[in-house]
C-alpha cells in the first residue's frame, strides 16, 4: 500500500506538468457526458417514462454506472492502455522487477481527468436520489455505495480481460468495447429495457445487471428482499475468470515474448 | 554464476504478403513461418566476468537476454543463474539482477530522478541504510550530483544513461545486464559509461553481460566475447584469441608519391592490394605466409616508398570479417 | 495535377485498411452489437408509448442499421493523427514541396480512409440486419428513387464530414495543440448530427434549428431519405441545403488553408 501511494504521488506530479492538456480532457469528458444526458433527457421528455421507469430512476442508473466506469478508468488505466505498455517495452521492465505484475500494471497509470465524467455523474446521482421518490434509509445508502464500488470492480475486471487478450493479439480487441464502453452507454437505462435475453446475458455472463438493475429494484421498493441489495457482491465472482484469463495470457507472453 | 544448457526457442510468425489480392486473401487465412530464435545455446559465465555478447540484429541476442532475465520461458534446455531458474522463480531471481535497456527508460519522465530512485528503492525493498550507502557511492562514481534533482526529460542522453545504470544498481545486484548501454551517446559519455562499468566490475565484483554493436565497448570492456548468429553460439573466446585467429592480417598503407606504384610487378603470395585511401595504396598481409618485413621489401620493388604505416585490423573490422565468415 | 496521383493514393489507403482482418471483424461485431442494443432501447420506448414515436419503428431500425454500417463515413472523432503530427512537427514543409494541392491531398486521404473502412465493414452488418426478425430488420427502401437519393446524399454527406474535419485539421496550424477543438467536436458533433438519437426524437424547436446546420447534412439526411421520411419538396430542399453547406465548408477550408500556409511559409514552419 505504501508503495502504491508512492506510485500515485509520482503519477500525480507528472500529470500536473501538463495542466492544459489535463483541463482540456476534463472539458471533453464533461461535454460528452452532457450530450449523453441531453439525449436521455430528450427521450424521457418525449415518452415520460420507459417501461415504468421515470427520469430520476433512469438517471440513478446512469450515474451509478458512469461513476463506476470513471473510477475504473481512472485507477485501472494501466490495463485499459495495456497494449501500449506491452509495445513500448514497459511490461518487460515490470517483469524484471520483484513485484506482483498485476500490482505493477495497476500502479503504472492513473487517469485523473476522468473526474470530468465523475463530477457530472455526482450531480445526476443527486437528482436521481432526490427525484426518484425513494424513501432513503441507511441500508439503501449502503446499497448505492455497493453498486458503485462493485460496478467499478466489474469494469476493472473487463479491463483486465482486455489487457490479457492483448498478450495474444494487438488487433481485433475493439470488440471488448461492446462490454466496456457499451456497458457505460447502455447502462444508462435500467438493463431490463433491453429485453429478457440481454438481461439474462448481463446477469449470468457479464453481470452488469447485478450492480445496476436488481439493486435498483430494491431501492425503488419494487423488491422487498434485501438480498437484491446485496447482489452487487455476487458480481465480484466475475473477477475470478478475469484473473484466470490474465494468468493464461501472461504465460503465453512469457513463452513467446511478443 | 550462469549456466545455460541447450536452450532452444522457436517462434511462430505470421506472414503478410504485399499486393491487393493478397490483402483480401489475408482476411480469411494466415500463413505462419517458424523462426528458430535460439538453437541449442549453451555457455557458462563465472562470477565477476564481463562478457560481450555480440551478433547482428535478429540473431537471438535479445532472446537470450530475455531468457536469462526471466522474461522469456525457453522451449527446452536448462538455465540456472545463482542457483535459480529465472522463469520459475521470477521475483527472487530478478531481485538479484539489474537490467539496463539502452533504448527504453526506467525513469519517470516528468519527475526528478531522485524520486524515481526512491520508488525503485521501495520496489526492491532496499533497506534505508543500504540505499543511502549505495546511492552515495553511485553518485560519486557516476558524478550524478545535481542531475538527481532534475526531471529525466531535461537530461542529456549521456546523463540519462548514467542515471539508468545507477537505477539498475540501487539494489546492489550481483549480475548486471546491459543492453546497448552506449547507443546514441557522444564520445565523452561513452567513455564515462565504460569507465564506470569497469569500476563496478572491479570493485564490487559485479558480473556484467553486455550486448552492443559498438566494438569499442567490447574492446574497452570485454574480457570475453560470445558471438551469436542465427540462433546459435558461433564463437566463445577472448578478444585476443579472436585477433589471433583473424589477426594474421596486417594492413600496410604505402605512399608512392605522384608516380604511384608500378602495377605490372607481381606481388608475392600472402600480399594483396586492398584499394586506395587518402592518396595511399593499401595492402593486406597474411602473416602466416609472409612476414611484414618481407612484405615491405616486396612493396619497395613497386616504386619509391615515401612513407609506410603498419596497422592491425580494428575490432570493428574483425567482427565484420567474422560475420562474413559465418554468412550472417 | 492529374487525378492519377490521388487515385493511387486512394488505392494505397484501401489496401492498408484491408490488412487488418481481425480489426475489421471486431469492428463489425462491435457495431452490430451496438446497433442491436440501440434498437432494443428504442423498442422499449416504442412499447411504452407508440403514439409519441416520431416515425415508424421500421424506419428507426433502418436508421440505426445504416448508421452502424456506415459509421466510418460519419464519425467526427475519426481524425488522422499523421496530419496533426505533420503540422505540429513542421514536416508539413516537405509536403508543400510536392507538386500536389495540399487541400485536395488531405481531403482525398481522409475520404479514402473513411471509405475503405466503411466498405469493409458495411456488408456483413447490412446482410445480417436484412435477415433479422421483424421488427428489428433492415427493410428495403420503398422505391428506387428513395434509394437513389440515399446513395447520392450519402456520398455528399461523406464529403461534408470530410470538409468539416478539414477545418479541424487547419485549426491545428493556429493552436499547436488541436486537442481541445477535437475533443469539443467529437463530444458535441455526435449529438448535433443525430448520432446519439435521430433528430426527430428531439424537441421540435431543437430539431428545427439543427436541421439548418451542416451537421444535419452529414448523416441525418441520407439515412432519413432511405426510409422515405424525407421526400418530395422537403427532401429536395434539404439536399440543396446539403450542397450549399458542402460548398461553404470547402470554400472556407480552402481560403483558411491558403492563409494558414502563407503563415507557415513566412514563419518558416
Amino acid at each position: 500500500m505504501r508503495l502504491y501511494v508512492r506510485y500515485l504521488s509520482i503519477l500525480l506530479r507528472s500529470q500536473m506538468q501538463y495542466k492544459g492538456s489535463f483541463l482540456l480532457t476534463v472539458i471533453g469528458q464533461l461535454l460528452g457526458t452532457g450530450c449523453a444526458f441531453l439525449s436521455i433527457y430528450f427521450l424521457m421528455n418525449r415518452f415520460h417514462q420507459v417501461k415504468d421507469f421515470t427520469l430520476p430512476q433512469v438517471l440513478l442508473c446512469f450515474s451509478v454506472v458512469l461513476m463506476a466506469f470513471s473510477l475504473a478508468e481512472c485507477f485501472v488505466r494501466g490495463f485499459d492502455t495495456f497494449p501500449t505498455i506491452l509495445s513500448n517495452g514497459e511490461f518487460d521492465r515490470m517483469l524484471v522487477r520483484p513485484r506482483n505484475l498485476m500490482f505493477q500494471v495497476l500502479a503504472a497509470k492513473m487517469e485523473l481527468s476522468r473526474i470530468g465524467r465523475f463530477l457530472p455523474s455526482v450531480a445526476m446521482l443527486a437528482y436521481g436520489v432526490t427525484g426518484s421518490g425513494i424513501h432513503w434509509t441507511w441500508d439503501k445508502v449502503g446499497v448505492v455505495v455497493l453498486m458503485i464500488a462493485c460496478g467499478a470492480l466489474l469494469f476493472s475486471g473487463l479491463f483486465v480481460i482486455y489487457a490479457a487478450l492483448s498478450f495474444f493479439t494487438t488487433q481485433g480487441l475493439e470488440f471488448m468495447n461492446i462490454f466496456t464502453d457499451g456497458g457505460r452507454e447502455f447502462g444508462q437505462y435500467p438493463l431490463s429495457v433491453y429485453g429478457e435475453g440481454v438481461l439474462k446475458f448481463l446477469t449470468y455472463v457479464v453481470p452488469l445487471a447485478l450492480v445496476q438493475y436488481y439493486p435498483l429494484l430494491y431501492l425503488i421498493g419494487e423488491k422487498e428482499n434485501p438480498l437484491y441489495g446485496l447482489l452487487p457482491l455476487a458480481a465480484l465472482l466475475f473477477l475470478l475468470p478475469c484473473a484466470l484469463i490474465w494468468r493464461i495470457g501472461l504465460r503465453h507472453y512469457r513463452s513467446t515474448g511478443s | 554464476m550462469i549456466e545455460m544448457h541447450h536452450i532452444c526457442k522457436t517462434f511462430r510468425v505470421a506472414q503478410r504478403n504485399a499486393g491487393f489480392g493478397e490483402a483480401v486473401r489475408a482476411l480469411f487465412r494466415k500463413d505462419y513461418t517458424l523462426v528458430h530464435a535460439l538453437q541449442d545455446v549453451s555457455f557458462t559465465i563465472g562470477d565477476g566476468e564481463i562478457v560481450g555478447y555480440i551478433g547482428p540484429n535478429g540473431a537471438g541476442k535479445s532472446s537470450t537476454i530475455k531468457v536469462m532475465s526471466g522474461i522469456l520461458t525457453p522451449d527446452s534446455g536448462q538455465c540456472v543463474i545463482d542457483g535459480l531458474v529465472p522463469w520459475k522463480s521470477r521475483k527472487e531471481h530478478v531481485s538479484r539482477i539489474g537490467v539496463v535497456f539502452g533504448q527504453r527508460s526506467q525513469l519517470w519522465w516528468d519527475v526528478p530522478v531522485i524520486d524515481s530512485f526512491e520508488l525503485i528503492r521501495d520496489i526492491y525493498r532496499v533497506e534505508p541504510e543500504a540505499y543511502r550507502r549505495q546511492l552515495d557511492e553511485l553518485t560519486e562514481l557516476l558524478d550524478l550530483g545535481e542531475i538527481l534533482r532534475t526531471p529525466a526529460r531535461q537530461l542529456s542522453l549521456g546523463q540519462r544513461m548514467r542515471c539508468e545504470i545507477a537505477g539498475s544498481l540501487l539494489h546492489s545486484p550481483r549480475l548486471l545486464f546491459l543492453d546497448e548501454p552506449t547507443i546514441g551517446l557522444d564520445a565523452v559519455s561513452k567513455r564515462a559509461v565504460r569507465e564506470f562499468i569497469r569500476r563496478i566490475n572491479r570493485e564490487k565484483k559485479t558480473t556484467v553481460i553486455l550486448t552492443t554493436h559498438d566494438m569499442q565497448d567490447i574492446e574497452a570492456l570485454a574480457q570475453r566475447i560470445l558471438l551469436i548468429g542465427k540462433g546459435r553460439i558461433l564463437l566463445d573466446g577472448t578478444l585476443e584469441q579472436l585477433k589471433k585467429r583473424h589477426g594474421g592480417q596486417k594492413r600496410l598503407a604505402v605512399d608512392y608519391g605522384e608516380k604511384g606504384p608500378d602495377e605490372t610487378v607481381l606481388l608475392p603470395a600472402g600480399l594483396s592490394a586492398a584499394g586506395k585511401a587518402e592518396g595511399r595504396q593499401l595492402y593486406e598481409v597474411d602473416t602466416a605466409l609472409l612476414s611484414v618485413s618481407e612484405a615491405m621489401a616486396a612493396l619497395s620493388q613497386l616504386g619509391e616508398v615515401r612513407d609506410l604505416t603498419v596497422t592491425e585490423p580494428t575490432a570493428e573490422e574483425l567482427v565484420v570479417s567474422l560475420y562474413r565468415e559465418f554468412h550472417l | 495535377m492529374s487525378g492519377r496521383v490521388y487515385g493511387s493514393f486512394f488505392r494505397l489507403r484501401f489496401i492498408n485498411g484491408l490488412q487488418y482482418r481481425a480489426a475489421a471483424y471486431a469492428g463489425v461485431a462491435t457495431q452490430f452489437a451496438w446497433g442491436f442494443m440501440e434498437i432494443l432501447l428504442f423498442h422499449a420506448f416504442y412499447q411504452t408509448d407508440p403514439a409519441a414515436f416520431p416515425m415508424e419503428f421500421s424506419q428507426l431500425a433502418a436508421y440505426v442499421w445504416l448508421q452502424q454500417a456506415f459509421l466510418a463515413l460519419f464519425m467526427l472523432w475519426f481524425f488522422e493523427n499523421e496530419i496533426f503530427d505533420g503540422i505540429l512537427s513542421g514536416t508539413i514543409a516537405y509536403e508543400l514541396a510536392r507538386p500536389t494541392d495540399l487541400y485536395v491531398m488531405w481531403f482525398t486521404r481522409s475520404a479514402a480512409n473513411r471509405l475503405s473502412r466503411a466498405v469493409l465493414r458495411c456488408m456483413p452488418i447490412l446482410v445480417v440486419a436484412v435477415f433479422l426478425p421483424e421488427p428489428f430488420r433492415l427493410t428495403a427502401p420503398a422505391n428506387a428513387a428513395d434509394f437513389g437519393w440515399f446513395a447520392l446524399t450519402l456520398v455528399l454527406g461523406l464529403l461534408t464530414v470530410v470538409a468539416f474535419s478539414m477545418l479541424v485539421y487547419i485549426s491545428a496550424f493556429y493552436t499547436l495543440s488541436s486537442q481541445g477543438i477535437r475533443l469539443v467536436v467529437s463530444a458535441v458533433g455526435d449529438l448535433l448530427m443525430g448520432g446519439l438519437i435521430p433528430l426527430p426524437f428531439m424537441p421540435e424547436g431543437v430539431q428545427k434549428v439543427l436541421e439548418l446546420t451542416p451537421f444535419a447534412a452529414m448523416q441525418n439526411l441520407p439515412l432519413r431519405a432511405y426510409t422515405g421520411q424525407l421526400a418530395g419538396e422537403e427532401l429536395l430542399w434539404t439536399a440543396v441545403l446539403q450542397v450549399f453547406w458542402l460548398a461553404v465548408l470547402i470554400l472556407l477550408g480552402r481560403l483558411w488553408m491558403k492563409r494558414a500556409l502563407r503563415r507557415v511559409v513566412i514563419q518558416g514552419g
